[in-house]
């Protein structure tokens, strides 16, 4: 079992990079694209729990550690394999 | 008087620190590693610039969970000084001792450079040598050094009198684009700061600047 989760900026918040990002875009030509937003994702695996638990531990990583309460959100969805 | 440089795999302005507190200014003065819990017997804690954790995930935000940061907290919370300098001020950023949040700088490039401060709050232990307005040259080097806030925050660390050191009102002045131009800030009982330029490398003239040292002897009451 996985738990796979996104961490990105709240909005609002300025994304330096994804402008960057955005304004390479547009200079090669890649064009009508209103923002680009970054952020990151992270994969977890598990062994012999359940759906529940994983879920539980997913949020209670992102609460503690992964995720900036000020200036992140995060989401995360736990898959079977 | 006692200083504790606290060292993270990864800090590299450990030395500089305690260059200034053992050479300089003849202050007693410890590297306490990471993993100690206990950092009572000090009267003043230093955490210094670096790149703890090879800034994994956000800086500081792993560096924060060290075992010694318990104890930095508790202390903290007591009264006693803790200064933290670059990554030092991510650190307690991290940690809740100090609000706000460190983003990558405006331009998202690695600043290295001198920069002007102005002194905003000259009534604390760490500027009380200093006079408001008073300007101070000394290096920066980060990458993530954008001082953000939501709008009460912001409103509290003005109000509040938290802002100890602003980038001048230039048109270069601010160079990782932080709100409000905030270099440096204190907590609400004004004995914690976090700061991203260097003092500790403007310390003596040999390096170009010894602005930095009357923060330092602010603290230490030798001024």
């Amino acid at each position: 079992m996985k738990a796979k989760i996104y961490i990105s900026y709240k909005e609002g918040i300025l994304d330096p990079q994804g402008q960057t990002v955005n304004h390479a875009l547009d200079s090669i030509g890649i064009k009508k694209i209103h923002s680009v937003r970054m952020g990151k994702y992270i994969e977890m695996e598990f062994n012999g729990i359940s759906k529940d638990k994983a879920g539980e531990i997913a949020d209670e990583s992102c609460r503690k550690l992964l995720a900036n309460p000020n200036t992140e959100t995060y989401s995360f969805e736990i898959v079977e394999e | 008087m006692k200083a504790a440089v606290i060292v993270f795999p990864g800090s590299n302005c450990d030395h500089d620190a305690y260059h200034v507190f053992r050479h300089i200014l003849d202050v007693s003065v410890d590297f306490v590693w990471h993993k100690e819990k206990e950092v009572g017997k000090y009267d003043l804690i230093l955490i210094p610039g670096g790149f703890s954790y090879g800034d994994y995930l956000r800086t500081g935000a792993i560096a924060r969970f060290s075992p010694v940061m318990e104890s930095v907290i508790v202390e903290a919370k007591k009264g006693k000084p803790v200064f933290g300098i670059c990554n030092g001020f991510q650190i307690l950023i991290e940690s809740g001792l100090l609000p706000g949040s460190l983003i990558i700088n405006e331009h998202v490039r690695f600043l290295s450079q001198n920069v002007t401060l102005e002194v905003e709050n000259s009534d604390s232990m760490y500027t009380k040598s200093l006079m408001k307005g008073q300007k101070l040259t000394m290096p920066i080097a980060h990458k993530q050094g954008n001082f953000i806030a939501d709008e009460e925050t912001l409103n509290q660390i003005e109000g509040e009198g938290q802002v100890a050191f602003r980038y001048t009102d230039s048109e270069d002045g601010n160079p990782n684009g932080s709100m409000n131009r905030i270099a440096g800030i204190l907590n609400n009982d004004k004995n914690v700061l976090g700061m991203m330029p260097h003092p500790e490398r403007a310390a003596e003239s040999l390096l170009g600047s010894q602005d930095g040292l009357q923060i330092f002897t602010s603290i230490l009451g030798t001024a």
